[in-house]
């Protein structure tokens, strides 16, 4: 449904999106997650139609983003950050005017709207104006326009900011519910946000994608264990042998002067053995230090408490 | 094309009703018309007093050229002060509360877009002139003016108004700010008004050109009654152009 190939963004010399590839299929709830910055909105933006890419391909629903955008965006709802909201307007009718603008036809636009303001619960507040709506209020009237051409792809940029936390169950349920007939994108920074809602996450950082997993495939690597780099003088087979047999690690790669030191998850304590066994064979110890996983990083990152 | 037409429309009559949920339709309707009745009365007894003293010498004065035509002269002045209120929010809005991600992510394209806000202030201005139909009114039931003028003065107001129009939307689209967008376009709208002061002490070349470019040099035939398709098209590549660039910087925007 969504096919995204070497996609880059550039906004002046800053790149925001750095060649991302990744691809949806038809019903798939698919979350972006990644911290602030991350490029997660301007991903979104080129899949829209609102902001061409500086470079690479991305289509939706079998049509191209850039040479026909006018059939992406009858196929795609859209909310973006900011729910586009028209504050003078009631909500009665800023869902006609989404119904009108969306081209639903006209004998189908009544059931339309009824369907998106009843799923989105908006049925008391239909005669009132938006500008006099709470946050999370304008936030449903964001996502109700979205749904109101009951487009294929829904693409949800922080669906559930502003909103309080039954609300928020609400939508939860509602984007759970719209899988199978709709394919859907959210964004969001939150942990639980995703693991919630979507069968896959696609992990964003600096413009990168760093993982696209299931959410307990992503757990399990992030179990994995630590890796340690050890910058040596002189790397010899014997040492290198005799590090790869201390116990907790699980195995030495050496990579010219520097060996990485995977070690066992869940094992004990081995830092002093391997500085004792590398000094002990005579490799000569620049430095050691433990490296970062990139991805464990990312979600150090992001807020993993339930709270908006 | 029926789907163009439908979208054009969708968009003009969003704006024109929200012209009508804030005030700002019915002050700029209010101010234009207290202005106008204020001046159409005074030119009225000024007519009044004017033709008795000249009817003693024996001259007739023509209510065509005494009221008809300056009324419509005014007009042009006042729609100059007001409408740059009446554009100046129609994309900088929009940019600002970032509902032109909705309309940009829906399927209709940018020309729609444009035309759809050209369409809904040029609906407001018709409003406007249409209530202005009370002072022809006035005049046909004490007295018999010539009919022409006052229809060319209609059709010349409505395209110089659509000049000041598209010069807003110009505006508008370049900044998230209304104040700004207002103010650059008065002044721009004026500049075009007073171009023609430099043809004084141009060469006659240059003369000819900043007389051509002058919005204001182009209204006169349509007082006298007549047609003159140069001001016509004058006034039409005018709004085309503004128009035209409204578009690009729209588009540019998106790249951004």
């Amino acid at each position: 449904m969504i096919q995204v190939s070497n996609l880059s963004k550039l906004y002046g010399p800053r790149l925001a999106i750095d060649h991302l590839s990744f691809e949806v299929s038809k019903g798939e709830v698919v979350g972006f997650l990644g911290p602030n910055g991350a490029g997660k909105s301007t991903t979104m933006k080129i899949l829209t139609g609102f902001m061409p890419a500086s470079d690479g391909k991305a289509s939706v629903a079998g049509f191209d983003v850039f040479e026909n955008p006018l059939e992406v965006k009858k196929n795609v709802g859209y909310l973006p950050e900011t729910p586009p909201v028209y504050l003078e307007m009631t909500v009665g009718d800023y869902m006609d005017f989404a119904a009108r603008i969306h081209q639903v036809p006209k004998d189908k636009m009544n059931s339309a709207i009824n369907y998106a303001i009843e799923r989105t619960g908006l049925g008391s507040v239909r005669n009132r104006i938006i500008g006099n709506l709470s946050k999370g209020y304008r936030q449903r009237v964001g996502l109700a326009q979205a749904l109101v051409h009951n487009p294929l792809v829904l693409i949800l940029d922080e669906p559930t900011v502003g909103l309080d936390p039954k609300q928020i169950i609400e939508i939860r349920e509602l984007i759970k519910g719209l899988a199978g007939d709709h394919t859907v994108i959210l964004s969001s920074h939150i942990l639980p946000e995703v693991t919630a809602t979507c069968q896959r996450i696609i992990v964003i950082n600096r413009g990168k994608i760093v993982a696209t997993d299931t959410m307990d495939q992503l757990q399990a690597r992030l179990r994995k264990g630590l890796i340690y780099a050890l910058q040596v003088k002189n790397p010899n087979p014997a040492a290198i042998d005799a590090l790869s047999k201390l116990p907790g690690v699980s195995s030495v790669s050496p990579a010219g002067t520097k060996l990485v030191i995977e070690i066992k998850p869940g094992g004990s304590e081995v830092r002093d053995l391997i500085v004792e066994t590398a000094v002990k064979t005579g490799m000569g110890v620049l430095e050691f230090s433990s490296e970062k996983v990139s991805l464990e990083e990312i979600f150090l990152q992001l807020t993993t408490e339930e709270k908006v | 094309m029926n789907q163009t037409i439908r979208n054009i429309w969708t968009i003009a009559r969003r704006d024109f009703r929200s012209y009508f949920t804030s005030p700002v339709a019915y002050i700029v309707i209010g101010a234009f018309l207290g202005i106008m009745g204020w001046m159409f009365f005074y030119s009225l007894q000024h007519f009044v007093t004017e033709s008795a003293r000249f009817a003693q010498q024996g001259q007739k004065v023509s209510i065509t050229d005494a009221v008809v035509r300056p009324l419509y002269g005014n007009m042009a002045v006042i729609f100059l002060f007001m409408l740059p209120f009446v554009t100046m929010r129609l994309f900088a809005e929009e940019r600002k509360l970032q509902t032109i991600q909705l309309l940009i992510t829906s399927p209709v394209t940018l020309t729609e877009i444009i035309l759809g806000k050209f369409f809904s202030s040029f609906l407001l201005v018709c409003v406007m002139l249409a209530m202005t139909f009370i002072y022809p009114v006035v005049l046909f039931t004490s007295t018999t003016p010539d009919p022409g003028p006052i229809f060319t003065s209609l059709l010349g107001t409505l395209l110089l108004a659509s000049c000041y129009l598209s010069i807003g939307i110009l505006f508008s689209a370049m900044t998230e700010n209304q104040i700004v967008a207002g103010a650059l376009t008065f002044g721009t709208c004026l500049f075009f008004w007073l171009i023609s002061w430099a043809a004084m002490s141009a060469s006659s070349t240059a003369a000819d050109v900043l007389n051509y470019l002058s919005l204001i040099n182009h209204f006169g035939q349509f007082g006298q009654g007549s047609i003159n398709s140069p001001d016509v098209i004058f006034y039409l590549s005018f709004v085309g152009i503004s128009l035209f660039l409204t578009h690009r910087i729209l588009d540019s925007y998106r790249w951004r």
